[in-house]
């Protein structure tokens, strides 16, 4: 506690003796991690709380006596405890103002007797006892030189009880002492962001991009001084006091020379640098910026536009420096932390050695002795100590700073992001480059070797070059990481920038092999591999175009990589390359660079599919008419041609405008033709595209009249692959939204086969199989089919999952079952309803109105179902309180569950006790038809009890009824009329249905062909009517 | 020279031809007397282009810049080894570089290769060939050495019977298995740009032959 306090928390004066605690957020922190300690410490550590310190705390407070109760000895102006101390003095002394307490126990009575202003009374005690370590153990324990492991060494040692409890005192002071610093290392990690590494390395990245000519960003950058200090600065030592770093003179296209002063503080303009004499003005001249380049940008507008213009390679180079130098780094941060620290403190200068400024935290500790008797432990002790803090520091920073400069990185993307259903590997992976000569293996040296033949020779060396690396098992990532590591890549890359056709072509057959790997894919697109190899796809050479489009198709497995793609124009050229396909004049000599044009097609689709996975790619690809021709191409007949093709349309189903198209280039005929394919792979993703296709019904339909539910039934046999079968039971799950397909599917015995596969999938399967039977379940003939099956028992032992994709698709088939009786018998033997109503906790909207739905058949054909209701505790209420919702979906099914829940009077008159009718009322000001209609049924349910009827009125539920009759949706009408007929039993309410004009609108509903809506309005009328006349009656009598 | 003299020499070429058709064989036939120019034809006297103007077509047509190479690719168009191609060895050799298959390609390109026709390219040959491939680095202290071990990749790579030299099954199988390693040794064909751009030039504007 002690080095915590003195050294980090933040003391407004430098003078340590009148110093009062800055509101910071590291101090409150730091604060409330004291409180929570003394706070818990009586429980915790019951035995120590009684310690008596050598000195009491004294401190100001701003308790009253009248505060202190029990075990207190209370008058006007003073309070002690009842506990003592041996030697007969209380542990606890108040006399207003003043307070002096003796015991932890005591301490934590009085944290917890001050509620409130605890922050505030561990303030005043901090600032009244600056050392309180010293107060509560004496001086000699002024700072704790052991470790843990020691001391219980000593315990068994020590006999001497007071000397142990001392002893254990100190060391839980310790340990809060270390969790403070580290504590607090956490706080000061996330604000301190410059130190000399970061401006070094800023400097040096905009010395890169800087010089003569329009594309660079500054026209020069200079230090001021050439001589670095060891650590790190080129400030001189008596402006390092300061915080500064250093000084740069910068001079951007449009402006004259700016002298800035980078500092620990930040950026700014200071007075310049003289002439004559060389000499720097140190005042600041404006305001101060975060970093070098915001500055910059501020200053100067060509800096900032050509920077735009560099950014992403600028902030990626930032990011890689990082990542390299990233151990380094941890610790220049960590130093700069103690140091900056310092300085704020003890006005400590910058001016030591790297090696003593990463000692310098030890120094803290290093103030004064240890226990008398166990000197010679102090040495190694100490160093100990200073590694564990050492490493819990730098754990604690480390991941802080690499997440900061990871930010820093994304922001730049994220500003030009785009949504994209991406998936897979779109984090990027660290990147680790092998260790220095750390056994190399050989393929290194050669591979090593061979990249300087490429770099220096002409093209015949270059092509041996090429041919014989590609010799090594470039599947291998030792080998990939070797090309890349001793900038192969680089001279690859280069190689396709030139006129050599057979360097290109040697080039891309090794990218082709080794952007299997996502480092080196990253590092193709960190290099600019893609816009070239886009530019590729144009040349006359089709064995070019093929190896090019073929290496995009695994570059561009990453997002930012897919969008280059896109914004060099690359996908309207792969879109080309599907064109080749029509072409039947084949060469007739195929010559060295040629391949056949269903190749070129072929490689364009397998680009086009990695880069489908982005939103702005289908839309691009869309653009560029490649539905079209995916739909020719899936007219062939080769396996690999129509994998990529299909996966493609697959991806891009995902979107509104393409199942459109999909459907009018008559492609789901093609589809379900490969479903047929030999190919598992190919099968899955036709049973995919189906999947994503089918929300339609007239795909659906579309499915059925060319045969495709027939292979999609017999694909369900062969469980062994999960993905295809996963892409099936989804394929079947949308075409049985459509009841024809339905009865296809029971031909086929789908059913049978669905329900068998109810147990021992993986969820993405269950999820699909579940929903299909849902949509089967429909039908009375698949409800007994899947009863005899057995199938109940397996959906719903499934209630009790937590995918939410499931829950949903099973409340529904469960539902679905429970309207046939027999089945829901055996539901609720099965204890399905109260695993359904115990859904109506869950979290996800979807899901509670997925299971509310599902009660409804369950409460209605239940044996008994009134009782079994009340039977689950708390239930009613919990259902009445889902009308507090705000989801349209959970307020109908709510609604829908209590229409039949109201059926039984007595479960009725709880739900009215628990407030149904306010809260009914509450919703009718609704526009939709869905929620009006089980609105409309459930208040015409609930008017059957007590004074419901009036209830409604008085809640305003009325008028708003009578506008439902306005509505186009005949069950809206029905529920209403009936909810109206209900009301008008109520004079007060019949009035009001006048006054809104019910009358005209229900005598339009008298001739609705619906009976029910016919004798509800009737019924209502006559209510209405029947006042008047009892009135006119009354006026007349 | 007189027009049916054209047309009996155009039909002989195209019946010994298989790559190009009748009108390519005259175009490339009057092609061959422009660069010859105006000899007087004379009996007993060979007419041709001699080494000197071949090498120069072969410079600036198909880009080519090799010296010995291109010395080779002489020899190889010169069958009968009269120190001057006639327009029957240029119609078979323009056949071949502009149309050839692979097959008639590496038998060629194996020929210019093996420069003392002993039916082998030996690492000797290969390091005569391969001497200026390097970009010289005055650090090393074996100027030569980058090259040694160019031949050796490339005897790893190339010589599956491992002899120490190239026969032609060795040449055939590697080019067979990697096209790239057609022109192993050096550029001994025209590279498909400059390909293009001869046969675009040559063989354009049919109409203006129609009428010879």
């Amino acid at each position: 506690m002690g080095v915590a306090l003195t050294r980090l928390a933040q003391w407004t004066a430098a003078g340590y003796e009148t110093g009062t605690l800055e509101i910071t957020p590291l101090n409150e922190s730091i604060l409330n991690e004291i409180t929570k300690f003394v706070e818990s410490f009586s429980y915790k550590y019951p035995q120590e709380a009684k310690f008596v310190f050598v000195e009491p705390l004294e401190w100001k407070t701003y308790l009253e006596p009248s505060a202190f109760e029990l075990g207190y000895v209370v008058s006007a102006t003073t309070a002690e405890s009842e506990e003592t101390g041996k030697d007969g003095q209380p542990l606890l002394f108040l006399s207003v103002p003043y307070i002096k307490v003796r015991s932890f126990g005591q301490l934590s009575q009085l944290l917890s007797i001050a509620t409130d202003s605890k922050l505030q009374e561990a303030q005043a005690c901090i600032e009244a006892n600056r050392d309180p370590v010293v107060k509560i153990l004496g001086p000699d324990y002024n700072e704790m030189k052991e470790d843990p492991t020691r001391l219980t060494l000593l315990d068994t040692i020590i006999k001497d009880k007071e000397t142990y409890m001392k002893r254990k005192v100190a060391i839980l002071l310790k340990q809060l002492d270390l969790h403070l610093l580290n504590h607090s290392l956490k706080y000061i990690s996330l604000e301190i962001s410059l130190n000399p590494g970061t401006f070094k390395k800023d400097i040096e990245l905009l010395k890169r991009f800087s010089g003569k000519g329009e594309q660079t960003v500054l026209e020069s950058i200079e230090y001021t001084s050439d001589y670095e200090f060891s650590n790190g600065c080129r400030a001189p030592p008596w402006r390092q006091i300061q915080g500064e770093i250093c000084y740069v003179l910068v001079k951007p296209h449009d402006m004259e020379t700016l002298c800035l002063t980078c500092s620990t503080e930040g950026v700014f303009l200071n007075g310049g640098k003289t002439e004559e004499e060389g000499e720097i003005n140190y005042e600041r001249k404006g305001e101060i910026y975060k970093d070098l380049v915001t500055c910059l940008k501020d200053k100067s507008p060509v800096f900032s536009e050509n920077m735009s213009k560099h950014e992403i390679r600028f902030t990626e180079e930032q990011q890689k420096d990082n990542q390299i130098f990233e151990k380094p780094k941890t610790e220049d941060g960590h130093s700069s932390v103690a140091g900056s620290e310092k300085s704020k403190i003890e006005k400590i200068s910058f001016g030591k050695s790297p090696m003593t400024k990463r000692l310098e935290p030890s120094l803290n500790w290093r103030v004064t002795v240890d226990y008398k008797d166990h000197k010679s432990s102090i040495k190694d002790s100490q160093e100990e100590k200073q590694g564990k803090l050492e490493k819990s520091s730098s754990v604690s920073v480390a991941p802080s700073r690499a997440q900061s400069h990871r930010k820093g990185g994304e922001k730049v993307e994220e500003t030009v992001s785009e949504s994209s259903s991406e998936s897979e590997e779109d984090e990027e992976p660290p990147d680790h480059r092998q260790e220095a000569n750390a056994d190399l293996p050989s393929e290194y040296w050669q591979i090593q070797k061979l990249v300087k033949y490429l770099k220096g020779g002409n093209q015949t060396a270059t092509v041996i070059a090429l041919c014989s690396m590609r010799d090594f098992n470039l599947a291998q990532e030792t080998c990939q990481l070797a090309i890349r590591d001793v900038g192969g890549l680089e001279v690859l890359i280069n190689l396709l920038d030139t006129d050599e056709v057979k360097c290109k072509i040697g080039s891309l057959k090794i990218l082709k092999e080794i952007s299997h790997n996502p480092q080196i894919r990253r590092n193709i697109v960190d290099l600019g591999g893609l816009p070239i190899m886009v530019n590729i796809l144009d040349s006359p050479h089709k064995s070019l175009k093929c190896l090019s489009a073929e290496t995009i198709a695994n570059v561009a497995k990453f997002k930012r990589a897919r969008r280059a793609v896109r914004q060099h124009g690359g996908i309207t050229k792969l879109v080309a390359l599907l064109d080749c396909g029509q072409n039947s004049t084949e060469p007739t000599q195929p010559s060295l660079y040629e391949t056949r044009d269903v190749e070129v097609a072929r490689c364009g689709a397998l680009a086009l599919w990695s880069c489908s996975k982005s939103h702005s790619n289908k839309e691009a690809i869309r653009k560029a008419g490649g539905i079209p021709l995916l739909a020719r191409l899936l007219k062939t007949s080769h396996e690999n041609m129509l994998i990529p093709v299909v996966g493609t349309l697959q991806e891009c189903a995902s979107e509104e405008n393409y199942r459109a198209a999909i459907k009018a280039e008559r492609i789901i005929e093609n589809l379900v033709k490969n479903l047929n394919s030999e190919n598992e792979q190919l099968q899955e993703h036709c049973a995919m595209a189906i999947y994503q296709c089918a929300e339609d019904e007239e795909t659906r339909d579309l499915v059925r009249l060319h045969g495709g539910l027939k292979p999609l039934a017999s694909l369900l046999n062969n469980t062994d692959n999960k993905e295809r079968l996963a892409a099936v039971t989804g394929a079947i799950w949308k075409c049985s939204i459509s009841k024809e397909n339905v009865i296809k599917f029971r031909e086929y015995k789908a059913i049978e086969t669905l329900v068998g596969l109810l147990t021992d999938q993986p969820e993405e399967v269950l999820v699909n199989v579940v929903g299909a039977l849902g949509e089967c379940c429909q039908e009375y003939e698949n409800r007994v089919l899947v009863r005899k099956c057995g199938g109940i028992q397996p959906l719903v032992n499934l209630l009790v999952g937590i995918n939410q994709a499931l829950l949903v698709n099973v409340t529904k088939a469960v539902g679905a079952c429970a309207v046939e009786p027999e089945s829901m018998a055996i539901i609720d033997r099965l204890d399905g309803v109260r695993l359904l109503w115990s859904l109506l906790k869950n979290p996800h909207p979807d899901v509670k109105a997925s299971a509310a739905w599902a009660l409804c058949p369950c409460i209605e054909n239940a044996k008994d179902a009134g009782e079994m209701v009340r039977s689950f505790v708390g239930g009613l209420e919990l259902v009445v309180n889902l009308l507090k919702s705000d989801n349209k979906e959970v307020l109908a099914s709510v609604c829908a569950a209590i229409t039949n829940i109201a059926k039984d009077q007595e479960n009725l008159a709880v739900i009215t006790d628990h407030g149904v009718v306010p809260l009914l009322s509450k919703l009718a000001n609704t526009n939709n038809d869905k929620l009006r209609r089980h609105l409309a049924e459930a208040i015409s349910r609930c008017c059957m009890w007590g004074r419901n009827r009036v209830a409604f009125g008085e809640h305003k539920a009325v008028a708003p009824l009578v506008r439902y009759l306005k509505s186009n949706d005949t069950n809206v009408h029905r529920a209403t009329a009936q909810a109206l007929y209900q009301l008008s039993e109520d004079a007060d309410n019949c009035i009001t249905m006048h006054e809104n004009g019910a009358v005209k609108l229900l005598l339009d509903m008298v001739g609705s062909p619906d009976q029910d809506l016919q004798e509800a309005a009737a019924g209502c009328i006559s209510n209405i009517r029947r006042l008047a006349l009892a009135t006119e009656k009354a006026r007349y009598n | 020279m007189n027009r049916k003299k054209l047309q009996k020499l155009t039909d002989t070429l195209t019946k010994n031809c298989k790559h190009f058709d009748k009108f390519e064989v005259k175009c490339l036939i009057t092609l061959f007397y422009n660069l010859v120019g105006d000899v007087a034809e004379r009996p007993g006297v060979v007419t041709g282009l001699d080494r000197n103007v071949f090498r120069n077509i072969l410079h600036v047509t198909f880009g080519m810049t090799d010296d010995m190479i291109m010395d080779r690719v002489f020899r190889g168009f010169d069958k009968d080894n009269d120190g001057c191609i006639s327009v029957s060895e240029w119609i078979h050799g323009l056949s071949l570089f502009l149309r050839g298959t692979l097959d008639e390609k590496m038998k060629y390109c194996f020929e210019v290769f093996d420069l003392n026709g002993d039916g082998f390219i030996s690492k000797e040959e290969m390091f005569h060939m391969l001497k200026n491939s390097l970009l010289k680095q005055p650090s090393e202290e074996d100027p030569d050495e980058g090259i040694k071990d160019l031949v050796e990749i490339t005897l790893k790579k190339m010589d599956h019977d491992h002899d120490g030299k190239l026969s032609f099954v060795d040449y055939e199988k590697a080019v067979r298995e990697e096209n790239l390693l057609l022109e192993a040794f050096g550029p001994c064909l025209p590279d498909p740009k400059s390909q293009m751009e001869f046969e675009a030039q040559v063989f354009k504007d049919p109409n203006e032959f129609n009428d010879m």
